[in-house]
C-alpha cells in the first residue's frame, strides 16, 4: 500500500496544439515509465484520429514513478482529459479525480478559450493549478506576456511558472519537482466505506468493461462485490490494478488516494456511466459522490450507408462503438431518399465528426450523413409540447403555436484585429452581443449568445477562415429561446428529398435555400434530362436552379471489333453507380449530400 | 457464318489524332507480315469453318500491293470458303490509282472504304492527312471506274473551325460522289496522341458543338438517302456493312495480325500489338480479354448501337419477363425526352439518344442486372 503523501493525482489542461500530449510524453520518458526505444510520439493518444487531430477524445490515465530531488519515490497518476467542449462533462469528472492540474500555456499564443473554460472548471473543483509556459523555443515566444496573462485573466500567480519546451525536453524536471511540492497529496480515509469515482470506462472483448476509478475513501480488493450507485447494479470484481503506460498491471487491491481500474465481467458499458460512484455492496457508503449526471445528446443527424446493402454492417459498427461510448445514441430511421439508416445523437459537432470518421475508418463504411439538427421545442396549437430532432417530423406550420430553439453562451478569444470580422460573422449567425473584454492590449474575449443551430453547420470553419485560425471558441448550452422557425424542403425534379430537409430561421431561409440549390447544382452530375433543383417552404418555391441535360457521352468508334473499351467504360459507369443514390428519376452522388453540410465558402 | 478481320498495322505517316496501333511502312516487313498472316489463316484449315465477310483494316491496308492482298484473300478462300463474301479494304486516297484498284477488284476485294475525313482542305491539313479533297474525289471515282459498286467514305466531325454549315457542305460534297456508305465519326482527342494538347482541345468542337454537328450530319445524310444504321454508320439501302454488323449482333469473328481482336468459340481475345512478335511467332500469340462474356449484357451493350435496336422479347428471354417490363418502363420515360424509341417490342435509341448512349446503356444494364 502506497502512503498517500507519496501520491500525486493530476491532469494536464491545454488548448489544442499547446503541447499537452508532448509534455505527457516527456514526463513518461523522464520517469522511465516507458523505455526510450518504446517511445512513440504521443503515447497517451492511442486512437488514430486523436493522433492526427492532436486531440484527446477519451480520458486516459497512467501511473508513473518519480524519484524526486528529496530522495523519495513518488507515484504520479496522470489523467489525460479531452480538451473539447463536447466532452465537458467527462472533463469535469476527470478533474474530480485529481488534486491538481498542470495548465499549459503556449508562450506565443497565450490563453485560449478552451484553456480558460477548463481552468475555471479545475478551480471550481478546488484543484491546485500549476501553470507551465510551453514552447519557449519558438522565435515568437513571449513567456513574460504569457505569465502576466495567466495572472491577469485567471488570477493565479504565474511569475515563477516553469518555462519549458516539451518538444526539446527543456526544464521538464522542474515541472515534475513542482508537481511534488505544489500539488497536494490525497487525504482519504482508507478505513471508511469504499467511495470511488468512475472517470472513464471502455469495453475489452476478453475482460468486459474496464472501469477507471479514483478511490476517494476506503479500499477495494479483487473478488469483492461492488455496487454502482447510480446504475443500481452490483458486480463481483475480477481484477483490480493500475494503468501502466502500455498495459494494465493487476495488483489485487486499491486504496484511498489511488487511481486504478476494476473489471467485473460487466457486459454493458451503459452500466458504468462516467461520474457514477463505486462502493462496496456489503458495506456501502452513505451517499454517492456529487456531480453525477446523465449526459444527453445535443446534436442529431441521420447516418446512412452509401451502399444500402451495408445497413447491417453499419448497425454492427454502431453497436461496437457504443460499447466504448455511452454518450452515443442511435435508433433506426427510414428515409424515402436514403433508405434504411440510423438517427444518431451526439454530444456535439466534434463528437459527431469523430463517430463518422471512426465508422468510415475503423469499419470501412461509406456513409451519407444528413445535416445535423439540434432539438427544437415546438408548442402545438393544442398546447402539446414536442421536441423535434429530425426535420422530417417538423409539424405543419398551421398546427404550431410557437417554436423555440436552443441557444448557447459563446466565448470567442481573438486578437483584437479580427473583432470586426467576428462580429460580422456572429451577426450573420443571428448572435446577440453580450459583452467584450480585453484580456490584454491585443486580445479580447467576445461574448455572444448564439442559436445552436447556427453553429452546428460550419461555424468553426467560418471562424477559422475569418481570423486566419487565430481565434478560439467555446460554448455552453444556455437554454431555449423563442424563434421563427420554418422547415425548408429541397425538391429534385419536383419531388421532395426528405434527407435534405432542414429547419432554419425564417430570415435565413431565402439565402440558405439559394445557396443550397447552387451547391446541389454543382454537385449533381448532368442527367439524361434537365433536372430542376428547388428549395421550398411549405408549398412555396423560394429558389431554383436547373441542372442541364447531359449532351454527349458516347463512344463513337469501336475499332476492328475491339469492344474492350466499351466494356471498360461500362464497368466504370457501374462503379460510379454504386456511389449514386437514385432519388425518383435523379441519380445523386454521395458528395451532393455532403456538400450541403458546408454552405459557407 | 464467321467474319474475318485482317489487321494491317502499317502507315506511310501516322495521323496525329490516331491512337490505333500502327508502325511505319517498310516493304520487307510488310512482306514478312503477309506471310505470317497466311500462315495463321492456314492454321484453321480442315475445321470446316465458313466466313462471309473479310475486312482489311488498319493502319493503312492499301499500302500492301494488290498481289499481297490477293494472296491473303486466296488463303482465306481456301480455308473459309468465302461464298458471296463481303470483302472490304480500307484505303488511303493517296495510295491507290485506277490500275491498283482494278487489281484489287480482281484479287477479290468488292468493297472499298476511303478515309476521306472532310471535303475541306483546311480541315484535312489540320488532321495531318496526306491527301486533299481533290485526291479523295479522284480515288472514289477511280474505284467506281475500276468496278467497285460498294464504296464507303469516312467523315470526321468536329475538327478545328468546323460549324454546322461547313459540315453540311462537306456532307453534300461527299454525297455528290458515287458512295454507298458513309461513316461519320466524332473526333475524339485520345490520350498520348500528338493531338492531346490544350491548344488542340480548345480549337476543336466542345461537347455542345459536337452534339450539334452530329445531329446536323445525321439529318444531312438522311436527306441524301444515307440511312443511319449504327451510331457512326450510314448507308444507302442494301449497303450496310455486313462485317461491322457482326460486331453489334454478337456474331463471331476471327482476327489476324498484330492488334487484331477476335471473338471465337465464345471467347474474346486479341493478338498483342507487336508486329515483330507476330511475324516471328509460329502462330499468333493470344491474349484473352474476356473468357466468358455475358451474352445478355452484350446484347444490350452492342445492340443499342444499332438503329434497329434490341427486342424486348429477347430481353425477356435473356433476363426475365419482369426485367424486360422494368426496362420498357425506363425506356418509355426516356422516350418522353426524345432519347429512345419504343415501337412494338423494339427498343432503339434516337440520334439524340446515341449521343448519350454510354449513360443510357449503363442505366439499362443497371436495371436489368440489379
Amino acid at each position: 500500500m502506497t502512503p498517500q503523501d507519496k501520491i500525486r493525482n493530476f491532469c494536464i489542461i491545454a488548448h489544442i496544439d499547446h503541447g499537452k500530449s508532448t509534455l505527457a510524453d516527456r514526463i513518461l520518458e523522464l520517469t522511465e515509465t516507458v523505455e526510450l526505444r518504446e517511445m512513440e510520439d504521443q503515447l497517451l493518444d492511442n486512437m488514430d484520429i486523436e493522433r492526427e487531430r492532436g486531440i484527446t477524445i477519451k480520458a486516459r490515465a497512467v501511473r508513473l514513478t518519480y524519484h524526486a530531488d528529496d530522495g523519495e519515490d513518488y507515484y504520479f497518476n496522470l489523467i489525460d482529459t479531452p480538451g473539447h467542449v463536447d466532452f465537458n462533462y467527462e472533463v469535469s469528472r476527470s478533474l474530480a479525480a485529481c488534486e491538481g492540474a498542470v495548465l499549459i500555456v503556449d508562450a506565443s499564443q497565450g490563453i485560449e478559450a478552451q484553456t480558460l473554460a477548463n481552468t475555471y472548471l479545475a478551480i471550481e473543483h478546488d484543484l491546485e493549478v500549476l501553470p507551465v509556459i510551453n514552447k519557449i523555443d519558438l522565435p515568437s515566444a513571449d513567456p513574460d506576456r504569457a505569465c502576466s496573462e495567466v495572472e491577469n485573466v485567471i488570477g493565479i500567480p504565474a511569475m515563477d511558472a516553469p518555462r519549458i519546451s516539451a518538444k526539446m525536453g527543456t526544464n521538464i524536471k522542474e515541472v515534475l519537482e513542482r508537481i511534488v511540492t505544489d500539488i497536494p497529496a490525497p487525504k482519504g480515509d482508507d478505513e471508511a466505506p469504499l467511495k470511488a469515482l468512475i472517470f472513464d470506462s471502455y469495453y475489452d472483448q476478453y475482460k468486459g468493461v474496464i472501469i477507471y476509478v479514483r478511490v476517494l475513501e476506503g479500499h477495494i480488493k479483487a473478488g469483492e462485490t461492488i455496487r454502482l450507485m447510480a446504475a443500481q447494479a452490483e458486480f463481483q470484481t475480477v481484477e483490480i490494478g493500475y494503468m501502466g503506460a502500455k498495459d494494465l498491471v493487476p495488483v489485487g487491491e486499491l486504496h484511498a488516494g489511488e487511481v486504478g481500474y476494476i473489471t467485473a465481467s460487466i457486459k454493458d458499458i451503459g452500466d458504468t456511466r462516467v461520474g457514477d460512484t463505486v462502493t462496496n455492496a456489503e458495506r456501502p457508503c452513505a451517499e454517492s459522490l456529487p456531480g453525477y449526471k446523465k449526459v444527453n445528446p445535443m446534436v442529431y443527424s441521420g447516418i446512412y450507408p452509401a451502399d444500402g446493402a451495408k445497413y447491417g454492417d453499419l448497425r454492427d459498427a454502431l453497436e461496437k462503438l457504443m460499447l466504448n461510448d455511452a454518450s452515443l445514441s442511435f435508433e433506426p430511421e427510414t428515409s424515402i431518399a436514403l433508405g434504411f439508416g440510423f438517427r444518431c445523437g451526439f454530444l456535439g459537432l466534434l463528437h459527431m465528426e469523430i463517430i463518422q470518421e471512426r465508422l468510415e475508418r475503423e469499419y470501412n463504411l461509406d456513409l451519407i450523413t444528413t445535416a445535423p439538427s439540434v432539438i427544437y421545442k415546438v408548442t402545438m396549437t393544442s398546447g402539446e409540447v414536442k421536441y423535434i430532432d429530425n426535420p422530417t417530423n417538423f409539424p405543419d406550420p398551421g398546427s404550431i403555436s410557437s417554436a423555440e430553439e436552443p441557444v448557447v453562451n459563446a466565448h470567442i478569444y481573438t486578437p483584437s484585429e479580427f473583432v470586426g470580422n467576428i462580429m460580422e460573422l456572429c451577426q450573420d449567425r443571428r448572435g446577440t452581443f453580450m459583452d467584450m473584454q480585453y484580456i490584454d492590449e491585443n486580445r479580447v474575449d467576445l461574448h455572444y449568445v448564439l442559436p445552436l443551430n447556427e453553429i452546428v453547420y460550419d461555424f468553426f470553419d467560418a471562424l477559422k477562415s475569418r481570423t486566419r485560425g487565430y481565434a478560439s471558441f467555446d460554448y455552453e448550452l444556455k437554454g431555449y429561446a423563442a424563434s421563427k422557425l420554418v422547415k425548408l424542403d429541397v425538391l429534385l425534379n419536383g419531388e421532395i428529398v426528405d434527407a435534405l430537409s432542414f429547419i432554419v430561421h425564417e430570415d435565413k431561409a431565402y439565402a440558405r435555400g439559394r445557396r443550397l440549390t447552387e451547391k446541389l447544382k454543382e454537385n449533381i452530375p448532368r442527367q439524361l434530362f434537365e433536372v430542376p433543383v428547388q428549395a421550398a417552404i411549405g408549398g412555396k418555391i423560394i429558389a431554383r436552379e436547373t441542372i442541364k441535360a447531359l449532351r454527349k457521352d458516347v463512344l463513337a468508334k469501336c475499332y476492328g471489333g475491339d469492344i474492350t473499351r466499351k466494356k471498360k467504360l461500362l464497368e466504370k459507369q457501374k462503379e460510379g453507380k454504386k456511389r449514386m443514390r437514385q432519388l425518383g428519376t435523379v441519380e445523386v452522388p454521395q458528395e451532393a449530400f455532403m456538400s450541403v453540410l458546408k454552405l459557407d465558402d | 457464318m464467321h467474319g474475318l478481320y485482317v489487321h494491317i498495322p502499317f502507315c506511310l505517316r501516322k495521323c496525329p489524332y490516331c491512337s490505333f496501333y500502327s508502325v511505319r511502312f517498310e516493304e520487307d516487313t510488310a512482306e514478312k507480315y503477309v506471310q505470317a498472316l497466311c500462315r495463321n489463316i492456314e492454321a484453321y484449315e480442315g475445321r470446316g469453318l465458313k466466313a462471309d465477310t473479310l475486312y482489311f483494316g488498319g493502319g493503312t491496308p492499301s499500302v500492301l500491293t494488290a498481289e499481297q492482298v490477293g494472296r491473303v484473300v486466296d488463303e482465306c478462300r481456301q480455308v473459309f470458303v468465302l461464298d458471296d463474301a463481303e470483302i472490304t479494304l480500307e484505303a488511303n486516297p493517296c495510295t491507290v490509282d485506277e490500275q491498283k484498284l482494278r487489281q484489287l477488284r480482281t484479287a477479290g476485294v468488292n468493297r472499298i472504304s476511303f478515309g476521306i475525313q472532310s471535303a475541306d482542305d483546311k480541315r484535312l491539313g489540320f488532321l495531318g492527312r496526306l491527301h486533299d479533297f481533290r485526291t479523295a474525289e479522284n480515288a472514289v471515282r477511280a474505284a467506281a471506274a475500276a468496278g467497285f459498286e460498294n464504296i464507303s467514305g469516312d467523315l470526321m466531325l468536329g475538327t478545328a473551325g468546323e460549324n454546322c454549315d461547313s459540315l453540311r457542305a462537306s456532307v453534300e460534297a461527299l454525297c455528290a460522289l458515287p458512295l454507298t456508305h458513309i461513316s461519320a465519326y466524332m473526333l475524339k482527342i485520345e490520350e498520348g496522341t500528338p493531338f492531346d494538347t490544350d491548344k488542340v482541345r480548345s480549337m476543336t468542337a466542345d461537347d455542345e458543338l459536337m452534339s450539334d454537328l452530329y445531329l446536323a450530319a445525321v439529318e444531312q445524310l438522311e436527306k441524301n438517302g444515307f440511312v443511319q444504321y449504327e451510331i457512326s454508320n450510314f448507308a444507302k439501302e442494301g449497303y450496310e456493312s455486313r462485317h461491322n454488323n457482326k460486331y453489334w449482333l454478337g456474331e463471331e469473328y476471327l482476327g489476324f495480325g498484330a492488334a487484331a481482336h477476335s471473338y471465337f468459340e465464345g471467347v474474346r481475345y486479341c493478338c498483342p500489338p507487336d508486329v515483330q512478335r507476330f511475324i516471328e511467332s509460329p502462330l499468333q500469340p493470344k491474349e484473352v480479354t474476356e473468357e466468358a462474356p455475358d451474352r445478355a449484357e452484350e446484347y444490350v451493350l452492342l445492340g443499342l448501337r444499332l438503329s434497329k435496336g434490341i427486342s424486348i422479347d429477347r430481353i425477356a428471354e435473356l433476363y426475365s419477363p419482369a426485367k424486360s417490363h422494368d426496362l420498357k418502363n425506363a425506356a418509355l420515360e426516356l422516350a418522353a425526352h426524345g432519347l429512345v424509341r419504343v415501337r412494338e417490342n423494339v427498343l432503339s435509341l434516337t440520334a439524340e439518344g446515341f449521343l448519350v448512349s454510354n449513360t443510357i446503356i449503363a442505366k439499362f444494364i443497371d436495371i436489368l442486372s440489379c
